[in-house]
């Protein structure tokens, strides 16, 4: 095990570098990001045997891992931002060609207006296409994922495309402390990739993408790819588990910090769990009975353990990093209360959308998210359920 | 409560303090603390001004916001008191130590400045005499370990030569050790 100062860019392209898959099929220019960049020098370098394939744009990106894939071969891809807007239509047919692909995207925000920061519009908007999506807090988190996604990807009950989430700049672009691992473990713990149904295999000539009309199946053929969906929640814990052992560094769907006697909780996703479970030490350190939910995988959506963890808080607060125009509130807050309505006790529930387009986040907006949450907590009247933190409004 | 230590510098695009900010990180690394080095997002171009952040702990760091009250705030280009409000959302007590060779004194009587610890290096004039370009970023990071005390020396002198040997020859990495040692020692609050 080695540590290292790399950029979240930096050791996700080292955790591709260390799979070695087949082929990465990625558009070359901005929005793309450095994880692309690097593994064309891996390549150019001779340092990885993959067949690197530069595109035209983000919709042959995904194009061309589609075809590769559906060849037999091991793919990447990887995305951000406008990129990952332009995948769009491909996204969904990689999911249902259930092709075992990986992405690595950086999440940052959509225009407009132009706008090159952080938020999860991107990766939010794309929470239906039919991919697996693990969302990392640091740099550490997006190579540990990195890693996992083939093993999840490529299991036989699963065989679904999964895309790693870090978030742009914040994570990507800062350098912070990552302990590796030697390429020989990694590997062994990828293992080989085995093709299901390859098109490239004469002895069993297959189509794939075909049309299906009106009589066909692609009705059951949905309902089988939110089958894959459900064996995937129990295939993350396994994986995530065995890669503990071998790390030290177990994963599961979410991570709590402090929630046993927690009457107020914050769910919180991407790298902003991090600022919220160190405004919780401060809380708690003034009495206050605080705790933190961090999510790591919203595809599938964990929704019974999560209700479970959460069943003793009064109240919880939802932070956002995308808006959803006209909903109830962000993406996370809708699956949180849906998850919340199926419990015996509800808690109340409030939305806090913060940071889009790369606006920073402070250790004072949350610790006044958490006074709006105490307020609630004593019974006051709070007149909204979504609020906006360091917004300027008026 | 965790202890992070939180440095800001200033610089102008193309000086080397996104640069001296990783190499401070990997200094942090070597010794076995944990870092963070980031810039301030944007475009980045020759010139214009620009800030790079950097923490230090013991302890694992989970904050990532921009830093609001630096300990220690590096002014690579003095042309920029007059442009950027460095000493924003320092306390006092603060350290800034700016590129200069003018007269600390000068410096520290600056508004700005008052209950400031200033100190001067002459950042620039080392480099010109050293590695014979004009990039401040070394000089500053040994007028750092001097003054904060955070690592020593022969600790940075280490991570210089580990990182610079990987792609410069060895009069640059010479002349950059050299850089370093002499921001070490004519750093100056006078």
């Amino acid at each position: 095990m080695a540590r290292k100062a790399i950029t979240g860019n930096g050791a996700i392209a080292l955790a591709l570098k260390q799979v070695e898959p087949d082929v990465m099929a990625a558009y070359p220019i901005t929005p793309q990001t450095e994880i692309a960049q690097n593994y064309a020098q891996f390549v150019a370098d001779g340092a990885v045997k993959t067949e690197y394939i530069p595109v035209e744009s983000e919709h042959s990106a995904m194009s061309a891992a589609i075809g590769s894939c559906a060849a037999g071969a091991r793919t990447i891809t990887a995305t951000s931002s406008q990129g990952f807007a332009l995948m769009w239509e491909m996204l969904f047919i990689a999911a249902s060609l259930r092709l075992p692909l990986t992405m690595p995207v950086i999440t940052r925000a959509l225009s407009g207006p132009i706008n090159i920061h952080c938020d999860h519009s991107d990766s939010m908007g794309g929470r239906d296409c039919g991919w697996i999506q693990l969302y990392g807090e640091d740099g550490q988190e997006g190579y540990d994922n990195a890693i996992q996604a083939f093993r999840i990807a490529e299991h036989m009950d699963v065989r679904l495309p999964v895309m790693t989430m870090i978030d742009g700049f914040i994570i990507s672009g800062a350098i912070g402390p990552v302990e590796t691992l030697p390429d020989a473990e990694v590997k062994k713990f990828v293992g080989d990739y085995t093709a299901l149904n390859p098109l490239l295999n004469v002895e069993n000539p297959v189509t794939i993408g075909a049309f299906d009309s009106l009589g066909g199946w692609y009705f059951e053929h949905k309902v089988a790819q939110n089958r894959a969906m459900e064996n995937a929640m129990k295939v993350i814990e396994e994986v995530g588990a065995e890669y503990g052992k071998l790390s030290g560094r177990a994963y599961s769907h979410f991570k709590t910090h402090q929630i046993e006697d927690a009457e107020i909780v914050l769910v919180a996703i991407g790298s902003a769990a991090g600022n919220v479970k160190t405004m919780v030490d401060t809380l708690r350190a003034e009495g206050k009975k605080v705790g933190m939910l961090k999510v790591r995988t919203f595809r599938p959506f964990p929704y019974e353990q999560i209700r479970a963890a959460l069943s003793g808080a009064k109240v919880i607060g939802v932070m956002d990093r995308s808006d959803s125009y006209g909903a109830q509130g962000g993406p996370l807050f809708t699956e949180i209360s849906a998850a919340m309505f199926g419990g015996d006790t509800r808690p109340k529930m409030f939305n806090f959308i913060y940071g889009l387009g790369g606006r920073d986040i402070f250790p004072d907006d949350i610790r006044g998210a958490v006074e709006t949450l105490e307020q609630a907590a004593a019974g006051e009247q709070v007149s909204q359920t979504r609020h906006y933190l360091n917004v300027r409004e008026g | 409560m965790q202890q992070v230590t939180e440095i800001r510098w200033h610089a102008r695009g193309g000086q080397g303090a996104v640069t001296a900010a990783k190499m401070v990180a990997e200094v942090a690394l070597s010794q076995d603390k944990y870092f963070q080095a980031f810039p301030e997002y944007g475009p980045e171009r020759s010139g214009a001004p620009i800030v790079a952040f950097t923490r230090l702990s013991d302890e694992p760091i989970q904050i990532y916001s921009a830093i609001e009250h630096p300990d220690y705030v590096l002014v690579l280009d003095p042309t920029l008191l007059d442009v950027v409000d460095v000493t924003a959302g320092t306390s006092d007590g603060a350290v800034v130590i700016v590129n200069s060779e003018g007269a600390c004194s000068e410096l520290a009587g600056r508004p700005e400045m008052a209950g400031r610890n200033v100190y001067t290096v002459p950042a620039t004039k080392i480099a010109l005499e050293t590695i014979k370009r004009a990039i401040p970023n070394t000089p500053l990071i040994g007028a750092l370990a001097k003054v904060s005390g955070l690592f020593s020396l022969e600790g940075i002198l280490e991570e210089v030569q580990t990182s610079l040997s990987k792609k410069f020859n060895e009069n640059v990495v010479n002349a950059n050790l050299e850089a370093v040692r002499r921001g070490y020692e004519e750093v100056s609050d006078e």
